[in-house]
């Protein structure tokens, strides 16, 4: 596997630009020739479509929704970072760079994170072009809150709806490129393969959600703008049809998978409440602002909160990291939470939680400040739970969020395979073993709207490309296998359904894998999961048929891919014997409990290449080097 | 996991198996339900048990399950997004329900969004409309800087009131004339309060009034049905300032005239709701 990441020579400031200047560009008249498919409409997808459109390129996205707009990139709520520095705090390219390479604990990709910090002010820039609501000052300028892992306030935010807005401004502006007629989205299709032909990805293999019809699509270039996979944990902060099967699809067909077990838990969610739960609700991080999280110094102390004095209180984020405090970064405040659960200091019914407490905030700033600042999260943690957070704390526990893994790319974002490419969470690139709070939604739109649309067209331009149309025998190939796959799952007819087995697999994935992992649960992984694997495949039960509106087999193709990906998220972990962001190895931690990164063996990107069915994955290895950013002990103390 | 806590309810819901397809109310009987549980988690529940009998199960479309994306909207016992104010159906949890509840669960009946299967809809009129001007036409790269513009607060405020919009559809749902006009209002009122949206304001309205009417949405009649179902608050008011843009477009507006439709033309204003 070639893990050339074509990283531009000269000095890191200049590389993105002498980069560009060096791409071949395409002769505005000739981009109407070159087809480009985009699978997934979220901020990446939608905004690279966008882009792309209004270049001249011929531009089909598909979503597997009924409107791009319901991708998943529409449940962000705090905010997006930019180096702006408009609160005068210090602010600067320099420091959004060092602080997201810090921030994901040295295991990202030095240029590529550069870049991103340049790009973070034009996206700010283009969004309120766009129309974006961004909050203001009384003046009538933007305004900036912090977040977790800086020390300063860079985050612009519409409310707690900032995912919302900035995917509405990116559909909003690919919109207006269907209405020019450069950009087709087709809506209900579910990408189901990439087809390469000779060694190309040259289309999808798309299946058509209401008719269950199998659509091959040809083109000059694919993008994967297909999110992330949190629910491998089954129980996650990720919509219910997030799913891992198109960057599986792709890695099957030879795309190299990079570090996938690299997790965000967040600490801000609202905690479960039994065995029926579909999904985990977070709360915006930005809480952390004004909320105190604490938990009662004695074990299984069973009084209400606010009868829990002061003095009987650990502030442990606090206590623990008197520089950050309550705003340290996630992967941190989420293990210290659990620290303290496992302690046996959790609060709740189940015990399996702690407090974010406004009391003091309320107290200082008002309570109406507070309500104009975090109503809406106030409001839907009482629809949740029935309990008024204004009253007394909050309970939160951590929650799969977003993975950092995802799709090896180079710094065209090209995945190892030539003319694929990957976008947003869907790639591996930016955040390291950790991300900072409010570095998605900039990257996801730092792809789209600016790098790709270069990128791609140094690709389509230095590439020759031989005739490929949606009648070719790879397509029909790819087609079939998938065809045999649907008709495999339909025929067993067995007694779980595929949610059953989800969860069944979402279990052992957070009790052996989740915030803490060690050598002899990873192993226990590993054996459970193809155990699962074969009950799916020999007793799942889904009715109905094939070529019909068929939300269960939908469910079960995802499981089904899972349950094979799940095995290699295992093996990276296990493989990974260093503590780094939010990849804890028991093994690997300091005298006070912190993560332990081991720089010597373990600086470099683990890159898995598919062998074939039943055959075990090859690891490759992408060294990083830090040239402008010392590695050190990553310390919020 | 059984509870003391835990009831039965009975859910009459609408099966229908394709959009040519006649549909029928079927009743299915639900144990085992948790106060704690979300209304589609109680669906979930229900459709387990159908997957388990080699029954189809109800086909029913949510994804976010946090009142955002926009994609669940059901009329439960009669109420758009259920009996919860301002808030979706995803966010409808089953202690608003007792033991022995009889349920209906319905799909939005709206000309304009035609049934799938079950409880689902099509919804892509919304598309359309938003492809008719739905937007501020400014290319990637051509933006100035940030704060090169002042917003005034206020208007940046309204302007996101309107912008929370996550076009689920229940206004057109709630509305006895299947109007979109909340919809297409709040679009309209977000971009022509900020200065960004100006310079295609009067264009824009005609464009996205002509696209609205050809959808076959209806018209307003003031019922404020719209407001008293949005998930988001949105208000009438835009429904108000959306027919002052019509109005304002039509009269100083340097639009094609081929962009105006006609018979809204007869549309009764609404008095500013504040």
């Amino acid at each position: 596997m070639n893990l050339d990441a074509k990283i531009p020579a000269g000095p890191i400031e200049k590389k993105w630009d002498s980069h560009k200047f060096n791409l071949k560009l395409v002769n505005p008249n000739n981009r109407r020739k070159y087809d480009i498919l985009i699978v997934g409409s979220g901020l990446a997808g939608a905004s690279a479509a966008a882009s792309l459109g209004e270049l001249g390129y011929n531009v089909k996205v598909f979503t597997l929704h009924d409107s791009p707009r319901r991708a998943h990139s529409i449940a962000a709520q705090g905010g997006i970072n930019a180096a702006k520095n408009y609160p005068n705090d210090g602010d600067s390219v320099w420091r959004l760079f060092h602080d997201t390479v810090k921030g994901g604990d040295y295991r990202a990709r030095e240029a590529n994170v550069y870049r991103l910090a340049q790009i973070s002010n034009q996206i700010i820039d283009h969004c309120v072009a766009l129309g974006v609501p961004f909050a203001r000052e009384y003046g009538g300028l933007l305004s900036n809150r912090s977040f977790g892992g800086a020390q300063l306030s860079r985050t612009f935010y519409a409310r707690g709806q900032t995912g919302q807005q900035l995917l509405l401004g990116a559909y909003s502006a690919m919109m207006r490129q269907v209405a020019a007629g450069t950009v087709q989205v087709l809506n209900r299709r579910e990408m189901v393969d990439v087809v390469v032909k000779n060694g190309k990805a040259r289309g999808i293999v798309a299946r058509n959600l209401v008719t269950g019809d199998l659509e091959s699509h040809a083109g000059h270039a694919v993008l994967l703008c297909t999110g992330g996979y949190a629910n491998v944990f089954y129980l996650s902060t990720n919509a219910a049809t997030c799913n891992v099967s198109a960057a599986w699809a792709a890695y099957k067909r030879g795309a190299g998978f990079a570090n996938p077990c690299f997790t965000q838990i967040h600490p801000t969610c609202i905690p479960r409440s039994g065995d029926h739960q579909s999904k985990l609700t977070l709360m915006s991080e930005s809480l952390r602002n004004d909320g105190r999280v604490w938990v009662p110094k004695t074990k299984g102390d069973k009084r209400p909160a606010n009868q829990i004095p002061e003095e009987e209180r650990d502030y442990f984020l606090e206590r623990r990291y008197p520089a950050f405090g309550n705003l340290v970064p996630r992967d941190i405040a989420s293990r210290a939470a659990k620290m303290v659960v496992d302690e046996g200091k959790g609060v709740g019914p189940t015990g399996q939680s702690v407090y974010l407490d406004f009391r003091d905030s309320i107290k200082r700033k008002g309570l109406n400040k507070i309500k104009g600042e975090y109503g809406n999260l106030f409001d839907m943690y009482y629809q949740i739970t029935d309990e008024d957070g204004y009253k007394s704390p909050m309970r939160i526990y951590p929650a799969p969020h977003y993975t950092m893994g995802g799709l090896w790319v180079d710094y065209n974002l090209m995945t190892t395979i030539p003319g694929l490419f990957a976008l947003g969470e869907a790639n591996f690139s930016d955040h390291g073993a950790n991300r900072l709070g409010a570095s998605a939604l900039m990257q996801g739109l730092a792809d789209g709207f600016f790098i790709a649309p270069s990128t791609v067209a140094g690709y389509l331009g230095a590439t020759r490309f031989e005739a490929a149309c949606a009648g070719d025998p790879e397509f029909g190939a790819a087609a079939r296998q998938v065809q045999d796959r649907i008709n495999r799952i339909l025929s067993i007819k067995g007694k779980k359904t595929p949610s059953e087995l989800h969860r069944q697999l979402g279990n052992v994935m957070w009790n052996e894998c989740g915030m803490a992992r060690n050598e002899a649960a990873l192993k226990k992984a590993l054996k459970k999961i193809p155990e699962i694997r074969g009950e799916f495949w020999s007793d799942v039960m889904v009715p109905g048929a094939d070529k019909d509106f068929n939300q269960t087999l939908e469910k079960a193709m995802k499981v089904a891919d899972f349950l094979e990906f799940a095995e290699l998220f295992v093996r990276d972990a296990l493989e990974r014997k260093e503590s780094c962001g939010g990849h804890f190895r028991e093994e690997s931690c300091t005298a006070e409990g912190e993560a332990k990164r081991d720089d010597a063996n373990f600086s470099h990107a683990g890159v898995w290449a598919y062998a074939g069915e039943d055959k075990e994955a090859a690891l490759h290895k992408e060294p990083l080097a830090f040239e402008h950013i010392r590695m050190a002990e990553r310390s919020y103390k | 996991m059984s509870d003391k806590n835990n009831f039965s309810v009975t859910i009459r819901v609408w099966r229908q198996d394709g959009a040519e397809e006649p549909g029928r109310m079927t009743a299915y009987k639900v144990r085992d339900v948790s106060p704690d549980m979300s209304f589609l988690e109680m669906l979930d529940l229900l459709n387990e048990d159908l997957i388990k009998k080699g029954d189809k199960p109800i086909t029913v479309e949510s994804d976010c399950r946090e009142g955002i994306c926009g994609c669940c909207g059901l009329v439960v016992n009669g109420d758009v997004h259920g009996p919860d104010d301002h808030s979706t159906v995803c966010q409808l949890h089953m202690r608003r329900f007792g033991d022995g509840d009889v349920i209906t669960v319905e799909p939005w009946r709206i000309k304009s969004f035609p049934i799938l299967k079950d409880l689902v809809v099509d919804r892509s009129a919304f598309e359309r409309i938003m492809a008719a001007g739905g937007y501020i036409s400014v290319n990637t790269g051509a933006a100035v800087d940030a704060n090169a513009i002042a917003v005034n607060k206020d208007d940046a405020e309204e302007a996101m009131d309107s912008a929370a919009c996550i076009g689920c559809g229940a206004c057109v749902a709630a509305c006895p004339n299947g109007a979109a006009m909340l919809f297409t209002g709040a679009k309209l009122s977000q971009l022509a309060l900020l200065p960004q949206g100006g310079p295609e304001r009067e264009r824009r309205a005609l464009t996205m009034l002509a696209a609205m009417d050809r959808e076959g949405f209806g018209n307003c009649s003031n019922e404020y049905e719209c407001e008293a179902v949005c998930p988001k608050e949105v208000k009438v008011s835009n429904i108000a300032r959306l027919n002052r843009e019509f109005l304002l477009a039509n009269f100083f507006g340097k639009a094609e005239p081929d962009l105006a439709p006609a018979h809204l033309k007869s549309t009764p204003d609404i008095p500013e709701d504040e």
